[in-house]
């Protein structure tokens, strides 16, 4: 007998997706699934399409087959700007903050997005105390590091049940990477669930707990970190790295 | 009259010319900064706006006062209609791809204009001022209505900027323009606000129209002039900046004034085209604009 529990544990699912930029297909028939809780790694080589992937879940590239459900709620039907109010909350590759606005107002549209209050902008406040002194200060002048906290901060302020993380640590120095690291540590504590991409396998392989390997559009393979760890051949088969 | 007083009754002019142009081109501007639309028919949306403020006032009896503020309510509402019903028809179904809606927009400024002289015709219409108060100078005496409106510009600018600045309304709107994208992924409905831009736009180039008509005239025409004007503001000023349409407003207005008054208006506006030129060629993003991403 199946243990019920087990039985689709899948907070966010992807079945068959294909995606296009115009004519181009990126995407073909991509399978993705994230557990409640958990951080699934998506590894792949540049222009494999992970961003692409991530895009899609939000809806901004359209989904022209398959099927991407949140909770058994169907996502590829939504206007864009409803998908983040379903809850998923997205942290884009090079950040996309508005640069030419301060911290504050960049929380504040996170805030707008699911009328959250004072309260999570307290909370959020509280992962990255080195906001709360930069709160005036235009965003596009922050340090990257700090951009990039400001980034996943404004993500988070709408409380998401699903986050995606698009390389966050890219172009960053190792002590900001080691924060960045320990805050998705941080957030799985807190229950939230996580895709998270990368191109660095030492970067998450102490964070994640399941990795997907990316490639040319499709998902090749999902295994558990530990396996991963045991034998890391995987990881040189498709991203090519040693 | 000397030099020192003509020269103050040129700059009240051009302060009044200015003062119709800041509202104008800041419809133009925010169009274009928040939707990235050039949109060749704003002229055509102020010329309504003239357009309906003469068949507002007249249709309505009694102190021209009420006629006027009739119209100076009622005018830039239905204008904002046109404009909001135009976006959905047209632009957004071109999914506001930048050249298209040029042509797009060019053939609006044509349809509007065809409305216009069939239904309204060929004549330029007065308006009557809703006061006709007089302030006595030292050496002249000015129109009173021409201050108000200059007062009323100013009121507005600034009510503008508190929008922009203050507000969740400026917020949305500040994030849509700085990338639509990422404001999509955070929940902003960025049709909807291109919709409400487009509406707003061609609303302060009609509020502008209604001001203007007591001095002016209503005309189907009248729209070419603001549209050039307001191109010549917003490409020295620099595109989405506001203070820098209000100052180029300013610039323009004032040198026009005083200009046509000592020179010819000609000479005014062939200096105006070349100031333009020089900053396209030395300072594209214009004297307050920022460089695009
Ligand atoms: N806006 C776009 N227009 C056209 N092609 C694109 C666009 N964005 C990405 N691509 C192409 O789609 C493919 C996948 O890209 P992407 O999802 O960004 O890959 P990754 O994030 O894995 O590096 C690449 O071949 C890339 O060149
Ligand atoms: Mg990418």
């Amino acid at each position: 007998m199946a243990d019920p529990l087990m039985v689709d544990r899948g907070l966010l699912t992807i079945s068959g997706l294909d995606c296009f930029y115009g004519e181009v297909q990126v995407l073909y028939g991509l399978d993705l699934v994230l557990n409640k809780g958990e951080v699934l790694c998506l590894f792949g080589r540049n222009g494999a399409g992970k961003t692409t992937t991530l895009k899609a879940i939000m809806g901004l590239v359209p989904a022209a087959a398959g099927s991407i459900t949140l909770d058994g709620k169907e996502l590829t039907g939504l206007a864009a700007h409803d998908v983040p109010k379903a809850g998923v909350a997205y942290v884009p590759q090079g950040r996309r903050l508005f640069a030419d606005m301060t911290v504050a107002e960049n929380i504040d549209i996170g805030l707008m997005t699911r009328r959250k209050g004072k309260q999570t902008r307290e909370n959020v406040l509280d992962l990255f105390p080195l906001l709360r002194e930069r709160l005036k200060q235009r965003s596009g002048t922050l340090s990257g590091g700090e951009q990039q906290m400001l980034a996943m901060a404004r993500a988070l302020c709408l409380e998401p049940q699903v986050l995606l993380l698009d390389e966050p640590t890219e172009g960053l120095m190792p002590s900001m990477i080691a924060k960045i690291r320990e805050t998705v540590a941080k957030l799985r504590e807190l229950g939230v669930s996580t895709i998270l991409v990368e191109q660095r396998v030492d970067a998450v392989l102490s964070v994640a707990d399941r990795v997907s390997f990316i490639e040319n559009g499709r998902n090749r393979e999902t295994v558990d970190v530990e396996e991963l760890r045991a034998d890391p051949s995987a990881v040189r088969r498709y991203v090519g790295v040693g | 009259m000397h030099f020192g007083p003509h020269l103050l009754l040129a700059a009240l002019e051009g302060l009044v010319t200015s003062a119709v142009l800041a509202l104008t081109a800041l419809g133009l501007s925010l169009v274009f900064g928040v939707m990235r639309i050039v949109n060749v028919a704003h002229g055509e949306f102020f010329m309504l706006g003239a357009v309906l403020a003469w068949a507002i006032s007249t249709a309505i009896s009694g102190h021209p006062a009420i006629g006027f503020v009739a119209a100076l309510v009622i005018a830039p509402l239905m204008v904002g209609l046109v404009a909001f019903f135009a976006e959905w028809l047209v632009l957004r179904r071109l999914n506001y791809n930048p050249e298209s809606t040029i042509v797009a927009t060019i053939g609006m400024l044509y349809i509007i204009q065809q409305l216009a002289l069939t239904f309204y015709g060929p004549e330029a219409r007065p308006v009557e001022p809703p006061f006709s108060y007089r302030i006595l100078l030292p050496w002249f005496g000015y129109s009173g209505y021409k201050l108000s409106v200059v007062a009323a510009s100013a009121i507005l600018l600034v009510l503008t900027w508190l929008v922009l600045t203050r507000t969740r309304i400026g917020l949305i709107m500040r994030a849509t323009q700085y990338d639509r994208e990422t404001a999509q992924a955070f929940g902003i409905p960025v049709e909807r606000v291109y919709a409400g831009v487009f509406a707003i736009g061609a609303m302060l180039a009609a509020i502008a129209a209604v001001l203007i008509v007591p001095i002016s005239q209503a005309h189907y025409l009248m729209g070419q002039d603001p549209l050039l004007l307001s191109f010549i503001v917003v490409i020295i000023g620099g595109l989405g900046s506001l203070r820098g349409t209000v100052v180029a407003a300013i610039l323009i207005g004032l040198s026009d004034g005083i200009i046509s008054m000592f020179f010819s208006p000609t000479l005014a506006k062939i200096i105006a085209t070349l100031v333009v030129a020089m900053v396209l060629v030395f300072r594209p993003q214009g004297l307050f604009g920022t460089t695009q991403r």
